[in-house]
């Protein structure tokens, strides 16, 4: 049973990942790409990048052309998606600081080399408290610290719940970054490094694409994903289902293969959320680590240093 | 008037009008002006590369650009003191000091509000704070008060100074040949010297001197908001408004300090700059040194006391770690060993003064910089997945030269203000000394 939904998983994603690169790289109007009916393997393959960054083969049957999308104005992505309040569950049992939720997105976001939007912290409470491996996106709080500090509207709230950024309009005052008690904001000090024809791109508040310079960027709930009925990037790159993602008012959440009720999970596992005496309101809930999928130990041959991971609060 | 009077008042507009820059005079205007031309040169390198020259991260995300602002709003709070506080409660000694104060003040702040353009990512989108105003950000309330607190410093700069303009206008002296008169009369143009002008004038002064009270508190209060209203351990702290204005009090009475002995110096204006005045300053530089040396005991011992986790980490730090020398440097240098110099009589001597003013003003510069950049080390959740040059912070050589060319272009304003205005009022003085002359009589 488990096998089976995790290999119509793994061919949901290598579909998803063909879209997702042609979504990037094919901007023209005039689509070379002829949809095709079915979906029997043609033999012939197309060579991919992965959102891993690794060459992938995919039959050419598998590619679908990308749907045209209406372009969505910034107004409107400044109110957000109608009747939804986006919401993420971690659980921290199944981590095992593998990052590949952090190489998708930074690959997808084109976030400039050496910074990244998800962190995958090792933690470790107490003396005698076990360290686990904690991955923290953008917490889109309810009541964020950084848009109420922001003095000209460029990062703001949306009625679905997500916290954006319009770096057209950021000054780079970087009041923000000094208001994030979750320290998940980064900085383009300098031109980041991006493919020529990513730059040219208008800025879309949804996809975060392209970062600029002088302007701060972070996690965004991929609400463009979520507009095509896709999960966020770093719930489809996770191969341990870490990150459940959905909507409130649909009370359900889901990593692409489980899907639970938000309330019952959270009950039933006693979710909470980073730094709830702050007041902030986050729209990430964890699940603590216990029963976990894998000891701490696995995790630390991802370390680059691993004398550092277990060295804090 | 009788003759000796006028005699007397010749001499005052001689003695106290503007004059050529000796040979050092030169040389310091020179070095100050190379100052900033490095720094306008780091700053086009900066322009053109990003803030990637400087050695902000993502964890300090804020560094000497911002220390440097917070130091030069607060250094510009000596205006309000002299020129407002002063005024209002009557205290007559101040009056020659009260345009040293008021051109410190006017200079600091706008060399305060260049270098917040000089931290800005986006520089060129600047309007946006007119365009896309967000009233409830702390920052915007900076703009409106330090933007209102420019426009009244220069107008309590300007109105006092007009009979002054007027008389240098038409009086004889040196300065007719290397200045144009043109803009004195261009200045004062609209001045008769009528009862009722005067009238007007010492009305707008005073409506002006209460006025600044408030938005003076306002500037500084609001600063140390840009920190008090974030979550970080050494920020989140209910006393930082009085911290603050407190500090800045005490830096701002330093540097009228230093200026008085240096204008003084170099003017030979020892009749009207004198020991007596050095006195009194130093006892208010002194006062001001218990208020913020009980403001900094509230401020670490409170915490310190406590220990709370995320406290720890940044208090161990300023007190025994790798920020300790330059903690201790400023609770010594800044406040302690100027108490000990101020306190006594020899020691508000103008020497004494001069020098125990000097460490007020190098420690409270290194105050600045230990309220910001330790705090932005030690975020609530641990540093992790950055490069390894964010995990600490030293300026760049292009932050260093930036913000001491903001420090030599400030004290390039006040050499120039002096070298082409009369530093100590004029018609005030003369006016003091007829009173004087009419009670004897």
């Amino acid at each position: 049973m488990k096998n089976k939904s995790e290999n119509t998983r793994r061919s949901f994603l290598a579909k998803g990942l063909a879209a997702a690169f042609l979504a990037s790289a094919c901007n023209t109007k005039s689509n070379p790409f002829q949809p095709e009916d079915s979906v029997e393997p043609s033999g012939e393959k197309v060579r991919l990048l992965s959102v891993d960054g690794e060459i992938i083969e995919v039959d050419k049957a598998f590619l679908k052309p990308v749907p045209e999308l209406p372009k969505i104005s910034n107004e409107s992505e400044r109110i957000g998606i109608p009747d939804k309040k986006l919401v993420m569950v971690i659980d921290l049992s199944r981590c095992k600081n593998l990052k590949k939720c952090q190489e998708a997105c930074n690959h997808m976001h084109h976030v400039h080399p050496g910074q990244s939007w998800i962190k995958v912290y090792g933690m470790k409470d107490a003396d005698h408290t076990a360290p686990y491996w904690q991955p923290t996106t953008c917490m889109h709080c309810d009541e964020p610290p950084c848009v109420k500090v922001c003095p000209v509207d460029a990062t703001f709230k949306r009625q679905d719940g997500a916290v954006l950024i319009d770096s057209d309009r950021c000054i780079g005052c970087r009041f923000c970054m000094a208001a994030c008690p979750y320290s998940t904001r980064v900085f383009n000090w300098e031109e980041p490094l991006i493919p020529l024809e990513i730059a040219k791109q208008e800025y879309h508040c949804e996809t975060s694409v392209p970062q600029k310079k002088g302007t701060v960027g972070k996690c965004d709930f991929c609400p463009d994903m979520v507009r095509q009925g896709e999960l966020p990037h770093c719930v489809s790159a996770c191969p341990n289902g870490v990150f459940f993602f959905g909507d409130m008012y649909e009370d359900s959440v889901t990593n692409g293969a489980e899907t639970f009720r938000f309330t019952e999970l959270i009950r039933d596992k006693a979710g909470y959320r980073l730094m709830e005496d702050l007041g902030t309101k986050p729209s990430v809930y964890y699940l603590p680590p216990v029963n976990r999928n894998f000891p701490y130990e696995t995790g630390l041959k991802n370390e680059p240093d691993p004398t550092e991971a277990s060295n804090h609060h | 008037m009788n003759i000796t009077s006028n005699i007397k008042r010749e001499k005052i507009v001689q003695e106290l009008s503007p004059k050529t820059f000796s040979k050092i005079g030169v040389y310091w205007v020179i070095a100050l002006s190379i100052v900033c031309l490095i720094g306008l040169f780091a700053y086009i390198r900066q322009l053109n590369k990003g803030l990637v020259v400087t050695n902000m991260g993502d964890y300090v995300s804020w560094g000497i650009y911002i220390s440097n602002f917070v130091f030069f709003v607060a250094i510009s709070l000596v205006g309000s003191l002299i020129t407002a506080i002063f005024r209002l409660a009557n205290i007559e000694w101040s009056k020659p000091l009260t345009r040293i104060a008021e051109i410190i003040a006017v200079s600091a702040i706008f060399l305060a509000s260049l270098i917040i353009i000089v931290d800005m990512g986006r520089p060129e989108r600047l309007l946006n704070l007119a365009l896309h105003p967000r009233l409830q950000s702390p920052i915007m309330w900076d703009v409106v008060v330090i933007g209102t607190y420019l426009i009244i410093s220069v107008l309590l700069l300007y109105f006092p100074m007009i009979p002054d303009l007027k008389l240098l206008s038409k009086a004889n002296t040196a300065v007719r040949r290397t200045w144009p008169q043109g803009i004195y009369k261009f200045l004062s143009s609209f001045w008769t010297g009528s009862s009722e002008q005067r009238k007007n004038n010492g009305h707008s002064i005073t409506i002006l001197s209460i006025l600044i009270i408030p938005v003076a508190f306002c500037i500084h209060t609001v600063t140390s908001w840009l920190f008090a209203t974030t979550y970080r351990p050494g920020w989140d702290s209910t006393n930082f408004g009085a911290y603050f204005v407190s500090g800045a009090f005490l830096v701002g009475a330093g540097g009228v300090v230093i200026a008085m002995y240096v204008i003084r110096r170099a003017y030979q204006l020892e009749h009207y700059i004198t020991e007596a005045h050095f006195d009194r300053m130093g006892k208010a530089v002194v006062l001001l040194c218990f208020l913020y040396l009980y403001f900094n005991i509230n401020e670490y011992l409170v915490p310190a006391f406590k220990m709370k986790k995320p406290e720890e980490a940044h208090l161990t730090q300023l007190f025994a770690g790798s920020f300790a020398p330059m903690f201790w440097f400023a609770v010594i240098v800044g406040m302690l060993v100027p108490i000990l110099i101020l306190i006594n009589k020899w020691g508000r001597s103008p020497g004494w003064a001069f020098a125990a003013s000097i460490m007020v003003v190098i420690g409270a510069w290194f105050k600045r910089y230990l309220i910001v950049t330790p705090t932005l080390l030690h975020p609530l959740l641990p540093m992790r997945d950055v490069p390894e040059r964010f995990k600490h912070y030293f300026p760049s050589w292009e932050e260093w030269a930036i913000a001491m060319g903001s420090l030599a272009g400030a004290m390039l304003i006040i050499t120039l203000f002096v070298r082409f205005f009369p530093i100590i009022p004029i018609q005030e003085t003369i006016t003091g000394h007829d009173e004087e002359e009419e009670k004897l009589i």
